[in-house]
């Protein structure tokens, strides 16, 4: 009857929506393609089931509960309209859930330090290392190991662990590339670091996840896994062909507007720091603000200091304010 | 407001039902003033928060200075120093109106009334001045986001403050022409309560904004 | 001259929209429209003595509701917009900045503007009715409430036609929201429109706990209270300590944008990311504070149409009052993707699972309700039958999302946009239609038609899971929230066209329920009994609509589901007290006050956003005004005599 008809439709519509859409390929989410996403789609099997675990039985129950009690003439269903409390009754559904949650909390406590998104990826190849910068409404990667920047582009190597250095010289947006792992927000005046790997060759989707504005629709990006020789020779060839991103060049690229992708053979020493940097607050010293940065002659003379470490106590600063309040 | 109070029961209803039911609520006595007085302590509880809003803002801002002037550098204790006893003694004369209320002493307590607003003005007056002597070293609200919270803190005190005093102002007319009333009473004693509340709020501007700040 | 006006126009209205030039019109013509009716009919006296003055807790509860609808219209209108434009990839229906503003208007009409006066008018309506009072703690400051948060709703709708819309997402992150980001001024009628109202919605919280702690009827016990009322509680509790923080925070925001403060900004030393915890330390609370009393209507409704006393009514205590506990120490999971480090994200995600397990009772407990009892199906209990798989569903996806690392996948996805609508409509919009079908003739003295508003029932059910089923697969797909358009090759449409069919279904069933509502007016036909569905607790006890003063007698209650029992003792043909003479009853005198100083609220609020200083002036001289003028105004109550009150309860019962 009813409830059935109720308790029926997400499940029939779910499953519809499955066929349609030809099932697969297009769930990006659940077709990773590194060792992040993979982790991460086994962890959503694994909660989804453990929910499932309680809710499926509360959901046949509400049916039978709904079905067998309703008011019909010469319903044979008992009938206690005092009957309201049974200790028994009452212990068994405190405790389910509890034992649950008790499973549940330990999986996510164990996932969220080894899916921590700053922790390397176990590899014998050393990881490269990439500056994501978000602009309005475009996105700038830097290579700092290799001189070269992208605008809306990536191209990475297989199975070699990838290191982001995430910030953004705007409003904050939220750097995300599905079948290669979770997102991490880009955030000015901070420098997140995120790991990724991608196994396999291909073209993945990325998009920047958190709204920032006009055009947010448009940044979206292409992640290009190639072989480590395709890889290098594209390197090669963007450094041969493609012009140099000066600062003025970078001044440009923060004007707000969307933009195709761009491929610069090189860009000034430092300016990822140096984003980072103006925004930093705190130090009390030398600071800039927006907009002074790019004019002002290549950066400071702490910019060498600041390459790692400096990074990670202020994302470590950070942390400590997000658990102070 | 409206309840179950009527002209001759008050008394009688609470007699009445009050002593067969557990529990410490309250049948009893429905009764205005004392609905108004629980009502003003939940409101300073949302006034806790708020000011804990504000502390938290502070203290997460405390060091953003921005390269500019830092509260160490321009703040001058001495008139703080000075200012805090003036709240502190403010507090005292508002209790000692309350206790001049309790005696039904109407003239004691308008004038204990008004020492306390007088007071109260002293400190807004100290408080305009060092604002206005901040400004003037480079200090505003726009300086940096240290200056900012400092501002917003220790500003929405000071009007809190000030609000106090115009009701206080309008409760003494009210009282010169009323005397002393069970409606008269309870805003007193509401009053009195919000301004001892204020002053535990300045401790904490104290220490946190002055003394940690400054020292 | 001319040019001047000319050019004040273009800039005051929005312009070159046909969309809001449409809007525009049809306003102004409903405007006239009204102020003639009003004129021709004679009937502005009446409106300002009977309505806008009004400082009773019913007519203050229809105020609140009727503006809801019409709020509800609105954010619904803002959401078929926004479906349409999704409905194919690269549309133009919609450009950027429109859809930018509509996603924002809707998030906070529906929450706000819709929800919240939604749940405050039945707080209105039912808590006094339920605990056996007569009216209020503080009737002044309710009336206030109700027109602080008219008047904030106003302020921020006006934007649409005035001035430009807010755009920067319902909760406005700066630095977007900052003036680098938003320089125009629908950011600041997003402040003051929410700011204003909030102050009122902080009021009903006090006003509500005062007056279920102080003014229930001779022999209530706390324990013995009906289960809406413990969830109003549990809801105004989390409502005091939570306000606060917005209040703060959005003032803080508008510090940034008017005086060039540096909370926010990326200059200046500013810390956005303070904001983000800020507003979700209000915002996570927030969505408790609309739940819960949906929770205590299940409960009641659930209850009644099974005729069966309320299974595990400590236990449900229990669970509310630790739901708002807990629901301050979730905050952070709307951003474990800050990188706030592995500690904060597990201390967070365990939080957030916690607040699962008594939730997950309460359903046990309604599950268990309906056992062994005797279940109609009338419209209040068909959405409270529908609620439980929904909400259950949307509750589990809650919990999937609170795993933080794989929350990483979920944030910021349809996932998450199915996910909260699924709570939101499943939990809250399904309750508090279940409320506003169950406690209708209560509150107007006539039934709404069942046929209709089964159809209703079942074109916004099913209309909700075509719409949002597929919502969950299409963030699965990558497909980011807020976004206006999507490219050919994502694979998105077909989804999204089921889910756009779907949001039209809801749609109609709106229409439906419009219809409805006017059917049962047409074919009005009165109560005669104030007991509409043989319920259980006091407000079915007195006649539908009640009378001023609610009870004649304030009943003395001796257990939990007091009418029922007494009902019972009734059938059973045992003696009932002897009725004690009616005595004066002590009531309230209607004030104009609430309603002038919301207006100065609304005209100060204005002028901030102008930056009008002459306006801002005003305003603010005119709230200090009006609360000086109550300050020294001691006449504020009087009695009904007992006569009156004899000849009113004769009229009402003499069809009995």
């Amino acid at each position: 009857m009813r409830p059935y008809i109720r308790i029926m439709t997400p499940v029939v519509l779910l499953l519809m929506a499955l066929t349609l859409s030809g099932c697969g390929e297009q769930f990006i989410v659940l077709d990773p393609k590194g060792p992040i996403g993979e982790a991460q789609k086994d962890l959503i099997y694994i909660t989804t089931l453990l929910c499932a675990v309680i809710i499926v039985p509360v959901l046949i129950l509400s049916a039978i509960i709904i079905w067998r009690y309703r008011d019909r003439p010469g319903s044979k269903a008992s009938y206690k309209p005092e009957w309201e409390h049974s200790t028994k009754l009452e212990v068994i559904w405190w405790g389910i859930p509890i034992v649950i949650i008790l499973i549940l909390g330990g999986i996510t406590i164990k996932y969220t330090y080894d899916l921590e998104p700053s922790k390397p990826i176990a590899s014998e190849k050393e990881p490269i290392t990439i500056q994501v910068t978000s602009l309005d409404w475009k996105w700038l990667f830097k290579y700092p190991e290799e001189g070269i920047a992208t605008v809306n582009y990536i191209k990475i190597p297989e199975d070699v662990p990838v290191k982001f250095q995430l910030t953004s010289d705007t409003a904050m947006n939220s750097f995300w590339i599905p079948q290669l792992g979770g997102q991490i927000y880009t955030m000015s005046g901070m420098a997140m670091t995120l790991f990724l790997q991608a196994d396999e060759p291909g073209t993945y989707y990325g998009s920047g996840a958190n709204f920032n504005g006009k055009d947010f629709a448009k940044m979206t990006f292409e992640v290009d896994a190639t072989s480590e020789s395709d890889y290098k020779a594209w390197i090669e060839e963007v450094k041969g062909t493609s012009p140099a991103l000066t600062l003025a060049g970078y001044e440009e690229l923060t004007e707000p507007g969307s933009s195709d992708t761009m491929m610069f053979s090189s860009f000034p020493e430092g300016l990822f720091d140096q984003v980072v940097r103006q925004y930093v607050n705190g130090d009390g010293g030398a600071h800039q603000h927006h907009g002074g940065a790019a004019s002002e002659p290549a950066g400071h003379e702490d910019e060498a200091a600041a390459e790692d470490g400096g990074e990670e106590s202020h994302s470590d600063h950070n942390a400590g304010n997000h658990a102070g309040h | 407001m409206a309840h179950a109070t009527t002209k001759s029961a008050a008394g009688a209803h609470g007699g009445g039902h009050g002593a067969g039911h557990a529990g410490g609520h309250h049948e009893e006595h429905h009764d205005q003033e004392s609905l108004k007085t629980f009502g003003f302590w939940l409101f300073l509880i949302t006034d806790v928060i708020l000011f804990g809003t504000l502390f938290a803002t502070f203290v997460v801002l405390r060091l953003n200075t921005d390269g500019g002037p830092t509260g160490a550098e321009l703040i001058e204790l001495n008139g703080i120093i000075a200012s805090t006893f003036i709240l502190l003694t403010s507090s005292f004369t508002s209790g000692v109106a309350v206790l001049e209320m309790n005696k039904g002493n109407k003239r004691g307590l308008i004038l204990w009334l008004a020492i306390t607003a007088l007071l109260g003005a002293a400190f807004i007056y100290l408080e305009v001045t060092e604002f206005i002597h901040l400004v003037h070293e480079g200090a505003t609200i726009g300086t940096s986001a240290y200056w900012s919270a400092f501002f917003t803190l220790v500003g929405t005190h000071g009007l809190h403050v000030s609000v106090g005093l115009v009701w206080m102002v309008a409760l003494m007319l009210q009282l010169s022409r009323r005397g002393i009333t069970p409606v008269t009473t309870r805003k007193v004693n509401i009053i009195s309560l919000y301004w001892h509340f204020l002053d535990v709020v300045w401790i904490f501007v104290f220490t946190i904004v002055y003394l940690m700040g400054v020292m | 001259m001319l040019d001047k006006i000319k050019d004040f126009a273009s800039e005051f209205f929005v312009t070159g929209d046909p969309l809001v030039l449409g809007a525009q019109v049809s306003i102004g013509l409903s405007i006239v429209a009204i102020i003639f009716a009003l004129t021709f009919f004679k009937k502005w006296k009446w409106l300002w003595t009977e309505w806008l003055t009004s400082v009773d807790h019913k007519k203050i509860g229809i105020m609140y509701i009727i503006a809801s609808i019409l709020m509800l219209f609105r954010g619904g209108v803002d959401a078929l917009l926004m479906r349409v434009q999704l409905a194919a990839p690269q549309l133009d229906f919609l450009h950027a900045e429109h859809y930018n503003q509509i996603f924002t208007t809707h998030g906070v009409i529906m929450i706000l503007f819709m929800a919240m006066p939604l749940m405050f008018g039945l707080f209105n309506i039912v808590v006094p009715l339920q605990i056996g009072a007569r009216d209020v703690a503080f009737p002044f400051l309710n009336s206030l409430s109700f027109w602080m948060f008219f008047f904030g709703a106003m302020l921020f709708n006006v934007s649409f036609v005035i001035g430009g819309s807010p755009d920067a997402g319902w909760l406005a992150y700066p630095p977007l929201s900052e003036l680098s980001g938003s320089p125009g001024l629908g950011q600041d009628f997003y402040i003051w429109g929410i700011q204003i109202s909030g102050i009122g919605s902080l009021a009903t919280g006090i006003n509500f706990i005062v007056t279920i702690l102080k003014m229930r009827a001779p022999g209530m016990k706390l324990m013995q209270m009906p289960m809406f009322v413990w969830s109003v509680l549990s809801s105004c509790i989390t409502i005091i300590f939570a306000f606060p923080i917005l209040t703060v925070t959005l003032f803080l925001l508008f510090l940034d944008r008017y005086l060039g403060a540096h909370f926010f900004t990326l200059d200046g030393g500013g810390n956005p990311m303070m904001y983000i915890n800020l507003i979700w330390m209000w915002g996570h609370p927030e969505v408790y504070i609309v739940v819960l009393p949906a929770f205590g209507i299940f409960s009641e409704v659930v209850s009644a149409f099974s005729k069966k006393k309320l299974f595990g009514y400590k236990s449900m205590v229990f669970a509310l009052m630790s739901i708002s506990f807990f629901s301050f120490f979730t905050w952070a999971h709307h951003f474990f993707t800050m990188g706030s480090g592995a500690d904060v994200n597990a201390f967070f995600a365990i939080t957030t699972m916690l607040i699962a397990i008594p939730t997950g009772v309460k359903v046990f407990n309604w599950l268990f309700t309906m056992y062994r009892g005797r279940i109609t199906f009338s419209t209040p209990m068909m959405w409270a039958v529908a609620f439980i798989p929904c909400f259950v569903v949307g509750g589990m996806t809650g919990v999937m999302l609170s795993v933080a690392p794989a929350d990483f996948q979920f944030h910021n996805s349809y996932f998450l946009i199915a996910h909260f609508h699924q709570v939101l409509i499943g939990g809250v919009v399904f309750g508090y239609f279940a409320g506003l079908y169950y406690w209708w003739p209560k509150m107007f003295g006539f039934r709404l038609h069942e046929g209709i508003g089964k159809w209703a029932f079942w074109f916004w059910n099913i209309g909700f899971y075509v719409c949002f089923m597929p919502q969950y697969a299409l963030g699965l797909m990558g497909m980011t929230r807020r976004v206006n358009a999507y490219d050919f090759d994502m694979g998105w449409q077909p989804l999204n066209v089921v889910s756009t069919v779907g949001a039209f279904l809801m749609g109609l069933a709106f229409i439906f329920q419009v219809w409805q509502i006017a059917h049962s007016i047409k074919f009005y036909k009165k109560e005669k009994d104030g007991d509409a569905w043989d319920g259980r607790t006091l407000e079915w006890s007195i006649p539908s609509p009640a009378p001023l003063y609610n009870f004649a007698r304030l009943p003395r209650v001796t257990s939990q589901d007091d009418w029922w029992e007494r009902k019972q003792r009734r059938a059973k043909g045992e003696p009932e007290e002897p009725l004690a003479p009616l005595e004066p009853i002590h009531m309230p005198k209607n004030s104009g006050i609430p309603f002038i100083m919301s207006v100065c609220w609304f005209t100060a609020g204005f002028g901030f956003v102008w930056d009008w200083k002459w306006m801002i002036v005003l305003g603010l001289a005119g709230v200090i005004a009006c609360m000086l003028a109550r300050s020294f105004s001691y006449d504020t109550d009087y009695y009904i005599p007992v006569d009156e009150i004899e000849r009113t309860e004769a009229a009402l019962r003499g069809t009995k």
